[in-house]
């Protein structure tokens, strides 16, 4: 009968809709400078699937609790780089980190990155950072003649830096360096790794330079050796040993 | 349900000192990098610091832990240091080069990991000028002092 049918579909989508929902408390880092000059934590209480993800989280705050949360995101599927945060007192990508993984019981903070101006809530200045970043010459510089056709380089040659290619300049690995954080002078690991991608291309000319300007007090010897920036980075990049790969060309190419 | 453990409007009876037009100063980070910030050197300092941090590390691993074993392990520990003990170890030259070797690298050593630890952690470029000069005073002093004490050492002092 239709009606038996009706009613329990309707019974059995009441009773399963919620059942894979979650509570989960999101411990958000706010900050208003228009409001006050402290940041504070605030509480929002979600019901929420464990297989979304914390930016879904702060989507359901943002659009049904309380519009004023602001943060950064664009492409929402860890290419764009926007949405690098401090979860749960790592750095991580909010589009990539699945609330299952966080230990949903206990509540999941999310503060902005460290070592950068915070100017509200989860948003902070990334000036600085870039402007490591174009310190370092992130593009083909190249001595000659245009050639008539692309510049070829063997599958070697292009392994060589590949590691490096897949930086999206979320700025996870520089805001987790404590060399940064106390000195927003050094490069940081992300710079450093942009400048590797180049350093160790066979088609770029200018290696001597970023080298050099990597060899100055705030390049690569100020590097601790911590592997923060390693642990951080959403893309999986070896950061460390990139940065580690700069000064072994650095030695060998003094002695 | 959005559960407020605590407001972000100032805690003086909802009132603000900020507003749109007044904002809050944010909180610059320390020597925060801008346009004018590059300003190249072009030394080779850095890397012959960082590479004599690892080469003396090795070897005053040797020289160390062999000046612990004969000063405070070997043949009845530090009761038997006294000044005829250093007397009769400077009479020798391969001692005196140990001490001089040791006292020299330790020195750069820790100067060396000292001035990386006030590059890292002084912010304002006046204490980071002082505190380095008074690193590089205190390590000047105590590496000349060393020096002269090894080379001038007289054992008939009395």
């Amino acid at each position: 009968m239709s009606t038996t049918t009706l009613e329990k579909s309707a019974a059995s989508a009441e009773s399963e809709a919620p059942a894979h929902l979650i509570t989960v408390t999101f411990r958000v880092r706010r900050f208003n400078p228009e409001i006050s000059d402290q940041a504070t934590w605030q509480d929002f209480q979600l019901e929420i699937d464990p297989k979304e993800r914390v930016l879904d989280g702060l989507h359901k705050i943002k659009w049904d609790h309380d519009g004023t949360l602001t943060f950064r995101r664009s492409c929402a599927h860890g290419i764009c780089g926007s949405d690098a945060m401090r979860i749960n007192g790592k750095n991580r990508l909010a589009c990539k980190t699945l609330i299952k993984d966080l230990n949903p019981s206990k509540p999941i903070t999310v503060e902005p990155i460290k070592g950068l101006t915070v100017l509200k809530d989860l948003v902070v200045d990334m000036e600085p950072f870039f402007q490591a970043y174009r310190d370092v010459m992130p593009f083909l510089i190249t001595k000659g003649n245009e050639p008539t056709r692309e510049r070829l380089q063997t599958a070697e040659d292009r392994e060589r830096f590949d590691d490096t290619t897949k930086c999206i300049l979320c700025a996870a690995c520089t805001s987790s360096c404590p060399v940064f954080w106390n000195d927003g002078q050094y490069f940081g690991p992300a710079a450093i790794v942009n400048a590797h991608r180049f350093i160790f291309d066979s088609r770029d000319e200018a290696g001597e330079q970023r080298l050099e300007i990597l060899n100055d007090k705030d390049g690569v010897w100020r590097c601790r050796t911590t592997f923060n920036c390693t642990d951080a980075c959403p893309r999986g990049i070896e950061v460390t040993k990139a940065i580690q790969e700069v000064k072994r060309a650095l030695i060998t190419r003094r002695f | 349900m959005s559960a407020d453990t605590s407001s972000a409007v100032d805690p003086v009876e909802g009132v603000s000192l900020y507003d749109v037009d007044n904002p809050a100063p944010v909180i610059e980070p320390p020597r925060k990098r801008t346009k004018k910030t590059p300003k190249s050197t072009r030394t080779n300092f850095e890397l012959y610091g960082w590479l004599f941090m690892r080469l003396s590390g090795v070897v005053l691993v040797v020289l160390v832990l062999g000046h612990l074993l004969i000063q405070l392990v070997l043949d009845g520990g530090v009761s038997k240091v006294g000044f005829a003990f250093v007397a009769g170890r400077w009479a020798s030259p391969f001692w005196q080069g140990w001490d001089l070797l040791m006292l020299w690298l330790a020195m750069l050593h820790g100067a060396n990991g000292l001035r990386t630890v006030i590059n890292d952690y002084a912010e304002r470029p006046k204490t980071r000028f002082w505190l380095k000069n008074l690193l590089y005073a205190a390590t000047v002093f105590t590496v000349l002092l060393g020096t002269l004490v090894i080379f001038t050492f007289d054992p008939n002092i009395r």
